[in-house]
């Protein structure tokens, strides 16, 4: 029973083992049909990627003793780490084109991280952040000031790799300011949280809109920062170059051989801090303050009621959430190696919250399918579909222009029909479908249908 | 002057006990108004050449904020496309003013363009009311007995969406309107001047909010929905159609922000796809200002805004300039929702805003 409660997969419906069975099957057919000439699929690779899918999904793993439960998860995690061997012997998806390189790989799973803060705030607390690029801004901005040569005045050097002694300004370990750009950000995230909390779920959306549009702002105007000739941000032109992490002498800018390149590097550690986001997040919601959220999402008054503190245990959401969104800010500053205000903008927020509602917000394994989609459309899916769309029905149609509207599709798409998400926690569903048949009649006719 | 405002009902409760936020409100006004004299007394022509630009954008921000506050009287929704219903209301202006059909020119004869602007503004008016009703009908009526924050999630896509649409139809760039308006001052005395674009945003934006008050305050429709904005459930009782009154209160606000859209486009003389995030979420700033769901609030948010960011941009005495108006209207946007939630003419709720 504890198993059950606690068991990391909490998808709604698809455990029953027929189902299963069926899908199996299903994939066991088009592993063989993909055998037998659909050229187009691959040959071969499509055959291992269908074998693979079967293994991961068909047999009844958690009924495992004591290794079962984590089968799953082990499975997928060595198939991520060894993505970068094998991407590009896959075949290639009809539209879509080829499988994503590498190097959008590590954004992908920045973005994933992001999400996966994000979803502390808006999964399991319940509140609505539209401001979540601040998080991100500040993060980045930690990164670009402490390891770059923006502070051209000052010859800091400690623990970087590949910079040498004589380069002037700050030049910090990235490790450390993983670290740092998460602590930081979280205590702005209480400095944001402590005054506006209090306030209503759409009130609070509008303040942390707000924030989200004064903290790149300054972040632009302040390469005089207010009229006092420092230069703090150097304004729209940004920070560039931001120094790459590194270890054992070995610069990730560089790498080291044919078998450590600078994407492959970048991959794994961005790999590794996904995984870390994953299990803190997984461990927090199954925590006694993870309840407590969950508690206040599903009825304010009755959790403060059962004696919950509202206003401490919704600044840990905003402060835990916030702290991810540091590290990964700082993390992608690093790989890109530039910050600019440019980057920060209110779409960056809707994109992050758009792969929360799209995965299915509160469930962590929904909310990484969500992000690995929208990023790597972001990232490729939609210039490739977009040239695609062009050379095969001849539009004139530029697709990447038009992304913000297709998120906004997702939005309004995911929100009207399916507001739990594609991979739903069923906990969440239940509280959107509250009420499917014993609702209250309502007095006045609202259409009802799907719902 | 937020918190000038927050001290007089906290004083009389406590017995004007001076709290620290409103010192420290009250210390920022006094400061504002010192800025205010020393600018008036250095260049006094200037002041009142940008009080008077600062008057209009009020009175155009106006316009747009009234549609929040009618909406979220009614529904408790801030409708983020409304924004973007303005921005498409000022590109149709665009079209309609250009249109060859009008042959609207730079001095044509008084009676030639004042019926052709008024059929232009109709049209607009038309156009957004329509928009705003049809994003109702899709995004949010499903969704009115949803969690809080579904709606918020919809109007927020339904923004892209229809930011996306002003980008398909314009482009990316600029547009610029053609200039149909007279030229020249009204009047020009001691090197102030007073431009007839000006005086015509206000020609046009008075009698609108004085139909929108009749309408209102007046009529059968408006006291529908007054009363479903007070208890939806108790309006159905009484045979109140709730579902018309609400559509009806969309077109309301939708024509509004048509009007806004043709006024917008004559006077900047150019749009853009993305003006409509951005005005909006200033307009919905006044909105809360003012005390949201409350219409003489919502005007008088609005011109106290458009002045702030007059003030801001014009002003030359240690003024922070455009670059950081959204900053600042956003940092006064979130004072207002932390101290005093309520607006400066609304009402304290249980729930604190």
């Amino acid at each position: 029973m504890a198993s059950v409660a606690r068991s990391d997969i909490d998808t709604a419906g698809l455990q029953s083992r027929g189902l299963r069975m069926g899908i199996g099957g299903v994939l066991l057919l088009l592993a063989v049909a993909a055998e037998h000439g659909f050229s187009g699929l691959g040959g071969l690779s499509s055959i291992y990627f269908l074998l693979v899918m079967a293994i991961i999904y068909v047999p009844p793993w958690e009924s495992v003793p004591y290794v079962g439960r984590y089968a799953r998860a082990g499975i997928a995690i060595i198939i991520a780490f060894t993505y970068p061997f094998f991407w590009d012997k896959l075949f290639t998806v009809p539209i879509f084109g080829e499988f994503p390189s590498v190097s959008t790989g590590v954004v992908m799973l920045v973005f994933i991280m992001m999400a996966v803060g994000l979803n502390i705030v808006v999964g399991y607390a319940g509140l609505l952040d539209l401001g979540y690029v601040a998080f991100y801004a500040i993060g980045a901005y930690v990164a670009a000031w402490f390891a770059s040569v923006q502070f051209a005045h000052v010859n800091v050097h400690f623990g970087a790799v590949g910079v040498g002694q004589n380069v002037p300004g700050f030049h910090i370990s990235i490790w450390l300011l993983l670290i740092a750009a998460g602590f930081l950000t979280s205590m702005v995230g209480v400095v944001i949280g402590l005054p506006t909390l209090r306030l209503r779920g759409d009130y609070l959306a509008i303040v942390t809109l707000g924030f989200g549009e004064i903290l790149p702002q300054i972040a632009r105007n302040s390469d005089n920062f207010f009229g006092t000739g420092f230069n703090l941000t150097n304004g729209p032109n940004g920070i560039t170059p931001i120094d790459a992490p590194g270890f054992f002498g070995v610069n990730y800018l560089t790498g080291s051989g044919t078998f450590w390149t600078s994407e492959r590097l970048f991959y794994w550690t961005g790999l590794l801090l996904l995984l870390f986001t994953i299990f803190c997040s997984v461990r927090l919601r199954d925590s006694r303050l993870g309840r407590a959220w969950i508690a206040i999402r599903e009825d304010e008054t009755a959790a403060a009621a059962m004696g919950v503190p509202l206003m401490r245990t919704k600044t840990w959401a905003y402060a835990s959430g916030a702290f991810f969104g540091g590290i990964a800010g700082a993390y992608y500053a690093s790989f890109k190696s530039a910050t600019f205000p440019g980057d920060f903008f209110f779409n960056i927020s809707v994109f992050i919250l758009c792969m929360v509602i799209l995965g299915g917000m509160g469930n962590i394994w929904g909310v990484i399918f969500g992000g690995a989609f929208l990023a790597y459309l972001d990232q490729e899916g939609l210039a490739d579909s977009g040239s695609w769309i062009s050379t095969h029905l001849h539009l004139n149609f530029n697709v990447p222009e038009y992304e913000s509207g297709i998120f906004g599709v997702i939005l309004l798409v995911v929100m009207l029909f399916r507001p739990e998400g594609l991979i739903p926690s069923t906990r969440r569903a239940a509280e959107f479908h509250e009420g499917g048949e014993y609702a209250e009649e309502y007095l006045y006719d609202v259409q009802h249908e799907g719902n | 002057m937020v918190s000038e405002a927050s001290q007089q009902p906290l004083a009389a409760r406590t017995g004007y006990r001076p709290s620290v936020t409103g010192i420290v409100g009250l210390s920022l006004v006094l400061l504002l108004l010192v800025w205010l004299g020393i600018n008036f007394y250095k260049t006094p022509s200037d002041f009142i050449q940008i009080f008077l630009i600062g008057f209009t954008l009020g009175a155009l921000y106006a316009l747009i904020a009234l549609g929040y506050t009618l909406v979220y009287g009614i529904l408790e929704l801030i409708n983020f496309a409304h924004g973007d219903v303005f921005m498409l209301g000022s590109m149709m202006a665009v079209t309609v003013v250009g249109t060859s059909l009008f042959d609207l020119h730079q001095g044509q004869a008084w009676y030639v363009l004042w019926p052709l602007v008024l059929v232009a503004l109709l049209i607009c008016m038309a156009f957004c009311g329509g928009l705003n009703v049809t994003v109702e009908l899709i995004a949010y009526r499903r969704l009115r007995h949803a969690p809080r924050l579904a709606p918020l999630i919809t109007a927020i896509g339904a923004s892209f969406i229809l930011q996306n649409v002003g980008l398909a139809w314009k482009g990316p760039n600029y547009v610029q309107t053609a200039s149909v308006l007279p030229r020249g001052n009204v009047f020009s005395t001691h090197g102030v001047e007073y431009t007839w674009e000006k005086l015509i945003v206000l020609i046009v934006t008075t009698p609108v909010l004085l139909l929108l008050v009749w309408l209102v305050q007046r009529t059968r429709q408006g006291k529908a929905m007054r009363a479903v904005a007070q208890d939806t459930d108790a309006a159905a009782m009484m045979g109140i159609n709730v579902n018309r009154t609400i559509s009806f209160t969309f077109l309301i606000a939708g024509a509004l922000a048509g009007v806004a859209g043709l006024l917008y486009a004559l006077y900047a003389g150019s749009v853009r796809f993305d003006q409509g995030f951005q005005l909006g979420l200033i307009a919905f700033t006044a909105a809360v200002f003012g005390g949201i769901g409350n219409l003489p609030g919502a005007v008088l948010g609005a011109v106290l805004i458009g002045l702030i960011q007059a003030f801001n941009e014009g002003l030359s005495w240690h003024a922070p300039g455009s670059d950081w108006t959204q900053s600042i209207v956003f940092t006064l946007l979130i004072l207002i929702l932390v101290f005093r939630p309520e607006g400066l003419l609304g009402e304290r709720t249980p729930e604190g805003g």
